[in-house]
């Protein structure tokens, strides 16, 4: 009974992560870019069927696919943000039309990439085996694997964490979150930070899809789900807050875990209504202001 | 009996008091002024009587009954209409159409398509806006922007009219235009609520004046009283 | 509106809708059964575009729970259909539909616009798997077979709901009811401070664009035989939805009818065949339009035969 709990709770956990670091990604586009970002599952679909090919075809180690995937999703983001968003936040009336259309934009992105990405690797269920040496735990079994996307996810999410306090870099993001007018009188760029942010964002989902490969198969229809579950722990953690991602991330991986437990086939509707709860009663996050 | 009466009226932002216990009263017939220093609360005062907001305590009455709570269009069709500090017309409607606006929904009852747009017409003509009823109202200039919204709010037929900062933006001449047209709507039997910051428009017509500073009211008194009031010289200096 | 634009709209709109229509409702006497079919697809889409853009084209509120409502129409049809006559089916499948709206616009629709778009986008997904799981724990089935109806009960009774729609539409927006949508999507606060119950007016014409989603559901199922949670819920036909009627414009009512027209054919000649390429070239066309065609086809038809026939480019 104790290990089934213990077990329980772990897998939660171990999901947790993975959920708190793609959804850093779309809290971040959200947060500062004021983008819904529709098509961030994408990202993590390309960056799970990238690895699998590298892996597959090259033997290239999904550790180093880290460092491929990256700064690719990051490129791909930041150039779409220089040229589509750009447009679009240049010829909106209100904050409120620009919300909307960078929304709908998405939705195109979204079917753009993925149907390119089906082209590209056709519709099969992709998998591949690594480290699935199991790791004994507090009288549980794990994949290594499993705990090694975790370690990975929350030493991103603190990576991350660190350079958004630390550096100038990070320090003009939060302050062109705050208030992009002044931030902008003060000498950011503005536009340079908001194309930043997305690509920054994008990263983040490509970098998750490395590791949700290493322990899940993908497929090119993958993204849209992963897309309401980053919605949803974004909604719950409250926009714009790294610490709050990861704690909605982990509150959902665990809700999830649990629910799968007690009645497999209601995770998702589970999460679905914490997310209706939480829209009703604080739709500004459990750590919002 | 007063018009309009606020208790204790409060109101929190996070831990921060926006409108604290507040008491206030607007007879029918006067032109009331509401000043104070920005961030002092007087358009949270506005939101709270107009229904934008809830206050967390007090009491808001209108002619007696309690209408603290109530929904923004409730509140409308007892009879308080409002405008905006940053100007809120209805930007690709036709003037007329914004106007006709507040003439189909600011009465819950029925209404006459023709009967309707004459009243809307009367009131363009009121505001001085009638050559310009078919042009979209984002056409405007701000001042045009501005009876617009005067004339939106004239007809719902409220017996309260709440202007914020009507004057703010204006050049001097259309500062007397618009303080005319203040005094014209009173001479419809209209009662008026008005914040303002433009100190001219301000001794010049109202009846009577109310200072809140930090959410509080610091001041009550005739135009004199206020411009020699020794708290009220040193809050604006202080400044 | 120019006195001019006005003119024509009077001598072209009633005239040339009811030759369409009469066109339309003889269709079946010369035509094959393919083109029938062909036809009925079309106006299926034409019916989910134009319910749309009855409460999303004024207020400026996306919704993205069509393929909700649609789905809760098909499940009516499939569970209902064998015992019930087909009217009472499709009723009953805009009834239930409606009163869903109802209560998902009442509790969402005092939220922020992003924040409703967030929510029905999830809600397709939501009952997706709610219903999945249920029929598989309660009734011990993935999918349900439906009963079969011929091709021209079922075309015709398609038609009837978009032409009923068309009426709704076309009275809705004559109406103060229109006037005060619009002023939904224009200024909201201002909307409610001069007397208008938003939340109301919101709730109630996003329900009465839920009955003919549904009511398309419940007709289309019984051509489908076959449907199971994933089909009845695909969230594709939301987003179906909405680009159709922003790529044919929300400006007239016969935008989203032009928009549906041509991405439904085009489902038609393209999609078995190719259909990553069908879906690649809706995604485009959508980026396309946003960023270009901000009043989509309909306006660009507007404008360029105001160019042709002259007379000033004055805002309308």
């Amino acid at each position: 009974m104790v290990t089934t709990i213990i077990e329980v709770v772990i897998t939660g956990l171990l999901m947790g992560g993975l959920y708190a670091l793609i959804a850093v990604g779309l809290s971040l586009q959200y947060g500062v870019a004021r983008i819904l970002n529709i098509s961030h599952g994408e990202f993590i679909m390309l960056g799970g069927l990238t690895t699998w090919s590298l892996y597959t075809a090259l033997g290239v180690n999904p550790l180093l696919s880290l460092a491929i995937c990256g700064p690719l999703a990051f490129a791909l983001g930041f150039v779409i943000h220089r040229t589509l968003f750009k447009r679009l936040l240049d010829t909106a009336a209100s904050p409120g039309v620009f919300e909307s259309n960078s929304m709908l934009a998405a939705f195109g992105l979204m079917f753009i990439i993925q149907n390119v990405a089906l082209i590209a690797w056709g519709s099969e269920i992709r998998g591949y085996s690594y480290l699935t040496t199991p790791v004994h735990f507090l009288g549980t079994l794990f994949g290594a694997n499993r705990l090694l996307t975790f370690g990975m996810a929350l030493l991103i999410g603190l990576v991350f964490y660190l350079f958004l306090n630390l550096t100038r870099t990070g320090k003009a993001i939060r302050a062109a979150a705050q208030d992009p007018t002044t931030a902008g009188l003060m000498g950011v760029n503005i536009n340079h930070m908001l194309a930043l942010c997305f690509g920054l964002g994008a990263a983040m989902a490509g970098v998750g899809g490395v590791l949700i490969s290493m322990c899940y198969p993908v497929h090119g229809v993958m993204g849209l789900e992963y897309t309401v579950i980053a919605i949803i722990v974004v909604v719950l953690g409250g926009l714009g807050s790294i610490p709050g991602s990861f704690m909605g991330g982990f509150i959902l991986g665990l809700v999830g875990s649990i629910v799968t437990f007690l009645e497999p086939g209601l995770a998702l509707v589970a999460y679905y209504v914490i997310f209706i709860l939480l829209l009703l009663i604080r739709p500004t996050g459990l750590l919002g202001r | 009996m007063p018009l309009l009466e606020g208790k204790g009226v409060t109101r929190y932002f996070g831990g921060l008091a926006a409108v604290q216990h507040v008491d206030f009263y607007v007879d029918p017939g006067e032109i009331v002024g509401l000043i104070g220093p920005n961030g002092a609360g007087k358009t949270t005062l506005f939101n709270l009587i107009s229904g934008a907001l809830v206050p967390q305590s007090g009491t808001i009455r209108l002619k007696g009954e309690n209408i603290t709570g109530l929904k923004p269009h409730v509140i409308c069709h007892k009879g308080i209409a409002r405008t905006f500090q940053l100007v809120r017309v209805f930007p690709n409607m036709s003037v007329l159409e914004n106007v006709l606006m507040g003439v189909l929904f600011g009465k819950p009852d029925g209404y006459d398509r023709k009967q309707a747009r004459k009243d809307a017409e009367k009131w363009l003509d009121f505001v001085g806006l009638s050559a310009v009823k078919d042009w979209p109202a984002r056409s405007l200039t701000l001042v045009n922007q501005k009876r617009l919204e005067v004339a939106r709010a004239l007809a719902t037929g409220p017996e309260l009219l709440l202007l914020d900062e009507l004057m703010a933006g204006l050049n001097p001449t259309e500062v007397a235009q618009t303080m005319e047209l203040v005094c014209r709507i009173r001479e419809q039997g209209i009662t008026i609520f008005m914040v303002e910051h433009v100190m001219k428009a301000i001794m010049g017509i109202c009846d009577r004046i109310m200072v809140l500073h930090h959410g509080e009211k610091i001041a009550e008194g005739t135009p004199q009283e206020i411009a020699n009031n020794r708290t009220v010289i040193e809050v604006y200096l202080g400044e | 509106m120019k006195p001019g634009r006005a003119y024509l709209q009077k001598l072209g709109g009633p005239g040339l809708t009811l030759m369409a229509l009469a066109l339309l409702a003889t269709f079946p006497l010369y035509a094959s059964v393919y083109s029938m079919t062909l036809l009925t697809d079309i106006l299926m889409f034409v019916v989910l575009a134009l319910s749309w853009a009855l409460f999303s084209a004024p207020t400026g509120y996306i919704s993205l729970a069509p393929a909700a409502f649609f789905g809760v129409g098909i499940y009516t049809s499939a569970i209902l259909g064998r015992q019930w006559p087909l009217l009472l089916t499709i009723a009953l499948g805009g009834a239930i539909s409606f009163c869903l709206a109802l209560l998902v616009g009442a509790l969402t629709l005092r939220l922020k616009g992003i924040y409703f778009a967030m929510f029905t986008f999830g809600l397709v997904e939501l009952i997706k798997h709610f219903w999945l799981w249920f029929e598989i724990r309660f009734t011990g089935t993935r999918g349900r077979f439906v009963a079969v109806v011929d091709q021209q009960t079922i075309y015709f009774t398609m038609l009837a709901s978009f032409v009923l729609l068309l009426l709704t539409t076309h009275l809705i927006r004559r109406s103060r009811w229109g006037l005060a949508l619009r002023s939904i999507g224009e200024c909201e606060e201002a909307a409610a401070h001069i007397g208008v119950n938003v939340n109301a007016l919101k709730t109630i014409t996003f329900a009465i664009s839920a009955i003919f989603m549904g009511a398309a559901g419940a007709i289309i199922a019984t051509r489908w035989t076959y449907v199971d949670p994933y089909i009845a819920f695909n969230p594709l036909y939301s987003f179906m939805a909405v680009l159709m009627a922003l790529f044919g414009g929300m400006g007239h009512p016969y935008g989203p009818v032009l928009g549906a027209a041509i991405f439904a054919y085009l489902e038609e000649v393209l999609l078995t065949r190719f259909p990553y390429y069908y879906m690649l070239i809706f995604g485009v066309v959508l980026i396309i339009t946003v960023l270009y065609l901000p009043e989509g086809l309909i306006g660009l038809m507007m404008r360029i035969r105001r160019r042709v026939v002259g007379g000033p480019d004055a805002p309308a």
